[in-house]
């Protein structure tokens, strides 16, 4: 009689494993991969029921839905890696409605022969990011691709979130007299990836930034309810979102070079790169807009919470029907400030 | 940040500004082109012109090694990378540069081709390591600062026997460029572009030194100061020339004494003058063809030169129409004087070259100058891009 327990499966080899086919294949690896890292990992009651779907009730008030697909080079980061980043990144993108964020899905697209050490890491990586935010991976998917079809882990996430009655907070909403503010130091994460890559690496203790900003959006809600406008300055960095809400608002801006925050390290490597820190991104940061006469409460709520003890003022909405983001330069002058052309560097989140 | 804040003094600026508005004479002008595209990015950037007064007017040259570049040899590249195979690696802002029917090295890479962005020659060299079985080809481009290194990627592709390496060049010259402005027909005889007087280039120079300005200076009677790239150096040199033209004087100046001595880099130049020679002739955008303006590979590194291991033969292929940017890089034209600037030529959708580089005229102009002249430019918003972001 064979001494083997009837029932028994041998657990995926987290340590030497790679992922291969059979992991997307619908068949028992998959089920097994499922169960032992993501069902493990997310844990909760919606996942232990093993549907293909999460049902969930909601209270009244408008919902907010928000989806974000990262591909970020490398994995791995300073301050963080692809797990962290992409529950970071779609929260965000739900609180800068002014929504509370309940709930994510997740949709994993790997590359066949990725070490299944790496992926635990992401996935335990990404289950401590939701539990930190409480904000829960109720469902998610999982599709293994050819190598060389892929590199190694894509993450899409969906967000939902319900807005709190009586906020109203839309990229349109900017109006001339509103001021601008920013909670913290302007391009973290994009010299964090940067200093990584193959043909620039350069030593620096710079980290990301990426961070959950719905507690900050929370307090800062709390303070002013009447905030106009909220963004996250991503992909093409502070630049590019203040020319989207100027595009969208139809109105004019003026920033001040003088009252961005910028770390000195991310200053002297985007010297050192010919890259401007206006335009490199940011995963833990956001740009308020509200009336002048909220500004100084909202800039103090931002100040005493940890992710926005460097807020500052940087600006003003003004009238312009061209829709202009001006800078007056430490220098003297007056510039634009442009949307980013381009590409200023692939693959950033 | 240390020793960048310093050059970006705006109280400095200030003094400098109004100590060019009380010595530029109101009964003359001063019409001063600034030769490298590291100069005029800064004068946009920093909005210098706000601080000058109406009759110091900045011209802005040919120097912006993206720009000059003409559609044949980037026609050339795309062929080249269109090879089975075949790597070509390219400084980033070429990628963009508009070649024949439309296409440019960028769309050739979307199509399939192997096209890398890298950041130095040396890049290359590993490149061409990694991929022993692949034939790599270096596209150099660029004015004195950028020829070293390629020197050094060809001398050191021979000592390692690198036999899958070799290199497109398309280094150009300095002086000659200057000479040709000198000597047309818009300058000497129409008189159609003032020139009173140069800014020098800051990078090339810490190269080929101040020395080879002395002759344009002399023989031209227009006076030289050679500036560094931050925006004080450029004010600094404006009120130095202001002073010259004062004077009646046409010297070769040195504001940039922290980098530029009158012999430049004695090891770079040898270096440069053991693996390239003059080419006779070479065609650049906006001048045309400008004789002994361009370097080619020496015979003893002809195992590296792609352009005999190819068989690649130039061929002219004329400019878009409607762009200026010949006349723009002539120092004829301004941006704002082209029909088709900020409306159908943008940074997204470059016509000409200049709009390319964020050291063309146009590109810098529209980046960062526009709305000072919005009729221009009305009506042109960029697309909503925020719910895919």
């Amino acid at each position: 009689m064979s001494a083997v327990r009837s029932g028994y499966v041998r657990p995926v080899d987290f340590k030497h494993g790679h992922v291969d086919m059979t992991h997307g294949g619908g068949g028992r690896a998959m089920a097994q991969l499922i169960d032992e890292l993501f069902v493990r990992a997310f844990d909760n009651e919606w996942l232990r029921q093993a549907n293909d779907q999460a049902a969930f009730r909601v209270g009244a008030g408008r919902m907010v839905m928000a989806t974000d697909s990262h591909v970020v080079s490398p994995l791995f980061f300073p301050g963080g890696d692809i797990g962290c980043l992409c529950v970071h990144g779609t929260i965000n993108d739900v609180a800068m409605s002014g929504a509370t964020p309940l709930y994510l899905a997740a949709g994993f697209i790997l590359e066949e022969g990725f070490p299944l050490a790496d992926l635990k890491r992401i996935v335990e990586s990404m289950a401590a990011a939701a539990r930190d935010a409480h904000v829960p991976v109720i469902t998610g998917d999982t599709k293994v691709v050819e190598k060389g079809k892929g590199d190694g882990v894509f993450i899409t996430t969906t967000g939902v979130g319900v807005i709190p009655a009586g906020i109203d907070i839309s990229g349109d909403r900017a109006r001339p007299g509103d001021r601008i503010l920013v909670s913290g130091t302007m391009g973290d994460h994009g010299v964090a990836i940067m200093s990584l890559r193959e043909n620039l690496t350069f030593d620096t203790t710079i980290r990301s930034d990426t961070a959950a900003l719905h507690d900050l959006v929370a307090a800062m809600i709390a303070a002013v309810p009447g905030i106009h406008c909220l963004r996250d300055p991503t992909r093409g960095g502070l630049a590019t979102t203040l020319n989207e809400l100027a595009h969208q608002s139809g109105c004019g801006m003026v920033i001040g070079e003088k009252h961005i925050p910028v770390n000195g390290q991310v200053q002297a490597a985007c010297e050192f790169l010919g890259l401007d820190p206006l335009y490199v991104a940011n995963e833990g940061k956001l740009v308020a807009i509200c009336a002048a006469e909220d500004a100084d409460r909202l800039l103090a709520a931002m100040r005493g919470h940890p992710l926005g003890k460097d807020a500052a003022i940087i600006g003003d909405v003004i009238p312009d029907s061209h829709q202009f983001v001006q800078m007056d330069t430490s220098f003297g002058g007056r510039r634009v400030v442009d949307w980013l052309t381009g590409e200023q560097l692939p693959r950033i989140c | 940040m240390k020793y960048i804040d310093e050059f970006r003094d705006g109280e400095l600026a200030r003094r400098l500004a109004s100590a060019i508005a009380r010595e530029a004479r109101p009964e003359r002008s001063y019409n001063l082109m600034e030769f490298c595209g590291g100069h005029t990015h800064a004068i946009s950037r920093y909005g210098l012109k706000d601080l000058l007064p109406a009759n110091v007017n900045m011209i802005h040259g040919p120097g912006c090694p993206v720009c000059v570049l003409p559609v044949g040899r980037i026609d050339n590249a795309i062929a080249l990378a269109a090879r089975p195979g075949l790597i070509l690696c390219t400084y980033a802002d070429t990628m963009r540069v508009p070649a024949s029917k439309g296409t440019s090295l960028l769309k050739a890479k979307a199509r399939g081709a192997d096209i890398r962005m890298i950041y130095s020659s040396a890049d290359a060299i590993r490149i061409a390591q990694e991929n022993p079985d692949r034939d790599v080809v270096f596209f150099a481009i660029g004015f004195e600062t950028t020829t070293p290194p390629t020197a050094v990627a060809i001398t050191q592709a021979m000592a390692l026997g690198l036999a899958n390496f070799s290199v497109f060049c398309n280094h150009v010259l300095t002086p000659a460029a200057i000479s040709n402005i000198l000597e047309s027909k818009d300058v000497r005889a129409l008189g159609t572009v003032p020139l009173d007087g140069f800014i020098g280039p800051a990078h090339v120079s810490t190269v080929i030194g101040s020395q080879p300005y002395e002759y344009f200076a002399e023989e031209y009677q227009r006076p030289v100061v050679i500036a560094g790239f931050e925006p004080l150096d450029v004010m600094q040199a404006i009120l130095m020339l202001v002073r010259q033209l004062n004077d009646g004087r046409a010297e070769v100046e040195n504001e940039f004494t922290r980098a530029v001595t009158r012999d430049g880099n004695a090891k770079a130049k040898a270096l440069v003058a053991e693996v390239f020679e003059l080419r006779r002739s070479f065609e650049w955008r906006g001048l045309g063809e400008v004789p002994y303006s361009a370097l080619r590979i020496k015979e003893k590194y002809g195992d590296f030169d792609a352009e005999a291991r190819y068989g690649i033969t130039y061929r002219s292929v004329p400019d878009n129409k409607a762009c200026e940017c010949g006349a723009i890089l002539r120092g004829v034209k301004k941006p704002t004087d082209c029909k088709v600037f900020g409306t159908v030529c943008t940074p997204e959708n470059p016509i000409g070259s200049c709009m390319v580089s964020s050291e063309g005229a146009c590109a810098a102009h529209y980046a960062y100058g526009r709305f000072k002249d919005v009729a221009m430019v009305a009506g042109t918003p960029a697309p909503a891009t925020a719910p895919f972001a």
